[in-house]
């Protein structure tokens, strides 16, 4: 490296650069340390394989489930299709199934976090009537998500609906419970200055309680991102008769032990991507909120 | 004729103003039998040692508490909720972290519905008063603990209160910007012609800003004493008068803080 004058001008210069290699040096790291961690895992099983502990039927090792790419990606057709399936319309049927699973998730997202919000802050609005919600949203939070799938089934029947329902279920108790905590601890401050500045009820709710809970709130919802996949993948497997959770039931019933570590790959990697997704939403929409509260891998 | 009697009339009037909380241990006097008139334009300063009350006083004249005995009234009403006459800044930043310093600055004159092309200009406009014309778009986070606090009082100022009530607001900010945002604030208070009433425990802040210093005892918190600062503005912190006064002062406080220490060490 060849030596820079110090002058006024070059300071900003230098300092950017270094900024830059820090950043770039910081993104290698991860990368480094993501291939390391993924490559022990399948290290470890593919030295499991090798040695003869793990049975190739049963525990396939990634290089077995993961080779036959387009013999696999054949199970996602539709069971309809008598005879072959071309490897074109296979990788149409992976994609289609994919989505299918995805937009049931985003959809019931999307349900769950309105109504549950929207309940949330109208029992914290109209006090009789949280008086009157509140215990019964305490009793239901409990139940497991799993224990509304017959419920899900006989009100929705079979189809998109009743997946769309158990997501909704999944998030709704736990979110509507968290906006009623998360409005309590609203800054006391921001109250104060809201009501100094002649605030309304209505206009305290909608201009400063709104705002100061949605960062968290966003939090809650990402943490059930996950919790919200499960349900959709036992919907679909029970019901729905599409989707990557029908594709594992798929591999249950024929024994399909390299379809299922398969599909399971594709749920982890769309789960991963959601998330990412959700933090960028995150990032754009929330923008007062730092960086490092947003939470990293 | 009543024009006159009504300017002449004290803003603000605490007769026997009383406070306490009940908690497991037993009642809480936090402030007794206090009365007080604060007139138009007067720079007030509560001073007293931490715990005494005097925050207190300020959110029960802010309407944020409610007085549990005594009356206060503010302009001759009497003061049960917030109300716009009355502005409120903070000890720590409370601008919103989700709006622009503009927004934030005419939060106040959204709420009563004035239109967004209205409100720039009138942002722009107070954030100029207060020395920060050109921070309109930014996030309260870009800005120095010293331009938050301006910020703030821009946006008191923009509802044209009677009363500016601060809770030590220059607390949290280093000295140097201190002495200056106390120059600011007196800059303002000639400017927007409202009432300071401000609170501090610092004894030279108390003696540069006010025309009166309300000396408070520790708890219960009681006015021990009323001290008039007759010096000239711009004060000189170095002239013997403002030493004298600073010399009194710390006299009168110093046994409120030897019990209030006291106190302290005794629950510990």
């Amino acid at each position: 490296m060849k030596a820079l004058p110090l002058t006024a001008g070059a300071l900003p210069a230098v300092a950017s650069t270094t900024a830059r290699r820090l950043r770039a040096v910081r993104g290698l790291t991860i990368v480094i340390w993501w291939v390391l961690s993924l490559g022990c895992f399948a290290g470890i099983w593919e030295a499991a394989w090798a040695l003869g502990w793990a049975d190739p039927l049963l525990l396939p090792p990634p290089h077995i489930f993961l080779a036959r790419f387009s013999d696999q990606a054949q199970a996602f057709a539709s069971n309809d299709v008598i005879g072959e399936v071309s490897a074109d319309s296979a990788y149409v049927a992976l994609l289609t199934t994919i989505v299918a699973s995805s937009l049931r998730v985003l959809a019931g997202l999307a349900l769950g976090f309105t109504f549950s919000v929207g309940m949330g802050l109208l029992i914290r609005y109209f006090r009789p009537f949280g008086n009157l919600t509140l215990p019964t949203i305490t009793l239901l939070a409990p139940i497991s998500p799993i224990a509304w799938l017959p419920v899900a089934i006989f009100i929705f029947g079979i189809g998109n609906p009743p997946a769309i329902f158990m997501v909704f279920i999944s998030l709704f108790f736990v979110m509507t419970l968290s906006t009623i905590s998360q409005v309590d601890s609203v800054s006391r401050t921001f109250l104060n200055v809201g009501a100094i500045m002649g605030a309304s009820r209505r206009q305290l709710f909608l201009h400063v309680i709104v705002p100061a809970i949605l960062p968290s709130l966003f939090m809650t919802l990402r943490m059930n991102l996950f919790g919200a996949w499960m349900v959709v993948l036992v919907a679909e497997a029970t019901g729905v008769g599409s989707g990557l959770g029908q594709i594992v039931m798929l591999a249950r019933n024929t024994f399909n032990s390299s379809l299922s570590f398969f599909t399971m790959t594709l749920i982890g990697l769309v789960g991963f991507l959601f998330d990412v997704a959700l933090r960028q939403v995150q990032n754009r929409v929330l923008f007062w909120v730092p960086p490092s509260a947003v939470g990293r891998l | 004729m009543l024009d006159t009697i009504s300017a002449k009339a004290p803003l603000v009037v605490c007769r026997g103003v009383g406070k306490s909380w009940e908690t497991k241990g037993g009642t809480v006097t936090a402030l007794d039998g206090i009365d007080l008139l604060v007139d138009r334009r007067e720079f007030v300063v509560f001073l007293g040692p931490s715990g005494c009350g005097k925050s207190t006083l300020l959110y029960l004249i802010a309407g944020l508490e409610a007085v549990t005995s005594g009356t206060i009234t503010s302009g001759g009403l009497e003061v049960k909720v917030p109300g716009t006459d009355r502005g409120l800044i903070f000890q720590e930043s409370s601008l919103f972290p989700w709006m622009s310093v503009g927004e934030n600055v005419t939060f106040g004159l959204k709420l009563r519905g004035m239109k967004p092309e209205e409100r720039r200009g009138i942002a722009n406009e107070l954030l100029r008063k207060v020395g920060l014309g050109d921070a309109a778009d930014k996030r309260p986070d870009q800005l120095s603990g010293g331009m938050r606090q301006r910020a703030a009082m821009a946006r008191a100022l923009a509802l044209r209160p009677e009363v500016l009530l601060l809770d030590e607001p220059f607390a949290a900010l280093d000295v140097q910007t201190r002495s200056k945002m106390q120059d600011f604030l007196i800059e303002v208070w000639r400017d927007s012609g409202a009432s300071m009433l401000f609170v501090t425990h610092h004894i030279d802040e108390a003696v540069g800003l006010a025309d009166r210093v309300v000396v408070f005892t520790s708890r219960p918190g009681r006015i021990k004493s009323i001290v008039p600062v007759d010096l000239p503005r711009p004060r000189d912190p170095r002239s013997p008068e403002f030493h004298a006064l600073s010399d009194h002062l710390t006299d009168l406080l110093r046994d409120e803080v030897d019990r209030a220490f006291a106190e302290q060490e005794r629950v510990r």
